[in-house]
């Protein structure tokens, strides 16, 4: 038993901090932040000659062949620093995606070794209005995928897309008449090609957003969280390229939630960190009545409530991260463990943060709200914790038998 | 990073499993864990067994008759036990807390004298720091001991002291020094629970079961030889024993919550009155799977804690952590329990659910969140010397 991160992995979490220190400090956070996108176009070329994409992807599929540790260090430090970059889309959502789908074959597609690369970035696109609300519910899925002479194209809707304005390319979960797949969508593509197929529906859909029969359609929504915004993208006959064939999304998709949970945990945990220190490092010098507002145990006590969630939070989100680098059969109850509390304790870790501070943590201009929306959003993202907590309870309470509900360390994972 | 036992930690696990299936007594296992449940009749044979197999003082040095074994085979052991529904080792405290300190701050002439009987279980050990007027400011000690010749003569009250009455040796913390400043005036002391002068009195708790004790000081003659470490260095050999109450802790928590919320599960999935299931309400489950999670944190930080301390010779920060969470953990988990019971909840003794399991935890939960360093006092811990906010004294 050890539960220590490597030599390795600590360089490599010392030198994403002091890059993201670097580049990003709290002033350019903001200024990305309120800029159009959310999202900083520069970052991502510099992400991957850091050698942050693809970290996990198998060397047979192009990728460095690591371990699903080392980039939990990652979501962590990018979480603590905010970067305002679609890393979690690209390499949370997309990439486990466009792993996963390389050794179905099918594959004449390209956006794997692009993302690789460094050029191209994607995210994924599952929620509707009527439809799918997890990623795994394949069976409300009604966005439709039909056959064209040049290949494939998709009509209908999907909510909530992770970072859709700032990524080139949209992973989108469809249904074909075999089933629920996988499909790519290039949203720097033009129009061509698609403009045939299911063309009623598709000219209603397109209408309503005033575009082409053939268009892929960003609509960006305003984002408490302006550093991970989220959109609508309206599909009339757009062209796409499959990635996972009809019928074999739900095993693929309930890998890619395992990491997403798990590396928001991390995420979580970088937040929940970055708060404590904020309001620790305040009420260490903020003086009222004459004394250091850190010497009242008021006030101290909510810190080291801080304190603790972090640490929590911190354990289950290694644990949940170690289950997934290993594929251990408990790594969907880990990963429920750990999203839920760490989405939690980021939001608590933020609210104490913010009463302990007094007014001035109540201020725009202050850093604690950006880490406090991000916490809600990444609460919010995937199931609240009383969603997870179900998935748990059923485990526990609906299982024919359940003697030991524990993980049994002794037969290994 | 990894979670699973290496082969010779598997090893360790599976004799120890089917140790445990040979030699516990079958209807141990399923007997209620309260206070009393398992006598000193039962206890220290219980003990002596463990001794004999090698299963105690695992991670003590072999020179000091140990095993010598790393800190992972003694979570490895509580974890079976636990699994097993196997009593503790009946001298808890000589095990975590004298001993230790005898280890670091000990002659050789101690440290031969007092270990081995102490590891078979021999000897038992209590402890005499609390007082009347010093709890959480264990430094205001006033338990006084003046010198006269080669003893000490000791006159005052310590309280909250489990195993005194059967106890051979009390861990004393006492002032021998008045003039001094607060924490340099006290000196530590191993007394013989047989000399003239002490006074043992059962202390009733809210459960109604005398756990602890008060012992009463007249006069009592402690050879200076018995005393550990320098006169005046009381306070850091002290710190010692608790650094090492707190070190050894984790994973004897994270085992007693497994036990509860094994039980708690067990409790939900029962069909109770019109037999509904109290595990079929919403509210219910969430509070359920609330008390596995925070299990399994508690479980994790204590595996966290337990590499540093392998790693570096120090529990981690996060090591503060364990016994505040567990506490909490524990007191919410049993009120839970009860209120699923309905108005039976009530009943303590004759028709009560399980023989009055929960009414019994959740009065002794209670318990939880002051002795062994109040809640307030841990925060005050994690705050100052772990976050680094300024002292509030």
């Amino acid at each position: 038993m050890d539960f220590a991160f490597s030599a390795e992995q600590q360089m490599l979490r010392a030198a994403a901090r002091d890059y993201l220190t670097d580049r990003y400090p709290f002033e350019r956070v903001v200024e990305v932040a309120d800029g159009e996108l959310g999202s900083d176009p520069a970052a991502w070329p510099q992400l991957v000659e850091l050698g942050w994409v693809g970290l996990s992807v198998p060397e047979g599929h192009g990728g460095a062949g690591m371990s699903f540790l080392d980039e939990v260090v990652l979501f962590e430090e990018a979480g603590r620093a905010l970067l305002p970059a679609p890393y979690f889309a690209t390499v949370g959502l997309a990439l486990p995606a466009l792993a996963a789908a390389a050794p179905a074959g099918g594959g004449t597609d390209t956006l794997l070794a692009g993302v690789l690369a460094g050029e191209r970035t994607a995210t994924l696109a599952w929620a509707e209005a009527d439809g799918p609300v997890a990623l795994v519910d394949v069976e409300a899925v009604s966005v439709t995928a039909s056959r064209t002479p040049d290949g494939w194209a998709l009509t209908g809707t999907k909510r909530f897309v992770p970072d859709l304005a700032a990524v080139s390319d949209v992973i989108v979960v469809a249904r074909a008449e075999d089933g629920v797949g996988l499909w790519r969508v290039d949203l720097r593509a033009g129009t061509e090609g698609g403009a045939d197929v299911g063309s009623e529906v598709a000219a209603a859909v397109a209408a309503a957003v005033g575009a082409a029969v053939g268009a892929a359609v960003v609509v960006p929504h305003s984002t408490m969280d302006r550093t991970r915004r989220l959109g609508d993208l309206v599909l009339a006959a757009t062209p796409a390229t499959l990635l996972v064939s009809p019928g074999q999304a739900k095993p693929v998709l309930e890998q890619v939630r395992l990491r997403a949970l798990a590396a928001l945990a991390g995420e979580a945990v970088g937040v929940a960190e970055r708060c404590l220190e904020i309001a620790a490092e305040y009420t260490k010098t903020r003086q009222q009545f004459g004394r250091v507002i850190g010497t009242y145990q008021g006030v101290s006590h909510r810190i080291a409530d801080i304190f603790v969630a972090l640490q929590l939070a911190r354990s289950l989100a290694y644990w949940a991260a170690w289950a997934v680098s290993v594929g251990a059969a408990e790594a969907p109850l880990a990963c429920a463990a750990a999203k839920s509390a760490a989405g939690e304790a980021a939001v608590f870790a933020a609210e104490n943060a913010i009463q302990a501070m007094g007014g001035i943590g109540f201020t725009w201009d202050h850093p604690l709200h950006r880490y406090y929306k991000r916490a809600l959003g990444i609460d919010a993202f995937e199931g609240y914790g009383r969603e997870h907590r179900a998935d748990i309870a059923a485990a526990l309470l609906d299982a024919p038998t359940v003697e030991s509900p524990a993980p049994d360390t002794a037969t290994g994972a | 990073m990894d979670f699973r036992d290496t082969p010779e930690e598997a090893s360790f696990r599976s004799d120890l499993r089917s140790w445990l299936a040979a030699n516990l007594p079958a209807d141990w296992a399923t007997r209620d864990p309260k206070v009393g449940k398992y006598s000193p009749e039962e206890s220290r044979p219980w003990s002596r067994k463990l001794f004999d197999a090698g299963y105690v003082g695992l991670t003590w040095p072999k020179v000091y008759g140990g095993q010598g074994a790393p800190y992972t085979y003694q979570g490895i052991y509580l974890e079976e036990t636990a699994r097993a529904g196997a009593p503790p080792h009946i001298g808890g405290i000589g095990l975590g807390m004298a001993g230790p300190t005898i280890i670091a701050h000990g002659t050789e002439e101690q440290k031969s004298r007092y270990l081995q009987p102490l590891l078979s279980a021999e000897e038992i050990w209590c402890q005499g720091f609390s007082e009347p007027g010093a709890g959480s400011d264990l430094a205001g000690a006033r338990t006084r001991a003046v010198r006269d010749g080669d003893d000490y003569v000791v006159n005052g009250q310590k309280v909250w002291s489990s195993w005194a009455h059967i106890a051979n040796w009390c861990i004393l913390v006492v002032r021998t020094d008045p003039e001094a400043a607060k924490h340099r005036g006290l000196s530590y002391l191993i007394a013989d629970m047989h000399s003239p002068g002490i006074e043992v009195r059962p202390l009733r708790q809210i459960t109604g079961d005398p756990e602890f004790n008060e012992i009463f000081f007249t006069d009592v003659r402690v050879p200076v030889e018995n005393r550990l470490g320098e006169e005046g260095e009381g306070w850091r050999v002290a710190m010692t024993t608790l650094l090492h109450e707190r070190g050894t802790l984790g994973f004897a928590l994270t085992a007693a919550l497994e036990y509860a919320v094994g039980k708690l599960v067990k409790l939900a999935r029962t069909p109770a009155a019109a037999g509904r299931r109290p595990a079929d309400d919403p509210l219910v489950r969430d509070a359920v799977a609330q008390q596995w999670v925070d299990l399994q944190a508690l479980r994790y930080t204590n595996y966290r804690s337990l590499t540093s301390l392998i790693k570096n010779g120090v529990p981690g920060p996060e090591g503060s952590v364990a016994k505040l969470h567990w506490s909490e953990s524990n007191q919410r988990l049993t009120k839970l329990a009860l209120s699923l019971e309905g108005l039976a909840s009530q009943l303590d003794r004759d028709g009560a659910v399980w023989g009055g399991y929960w009414q019994y935890q959740q009065l002794r939960s209670r318990g939880n969140t002051i002795e062994a360093g109040t809640s307030e006092i841990l925060r005050n811990i994690i705050a100052e010397r772990v976050v680094g906010l300024p002292n509030s004294r």
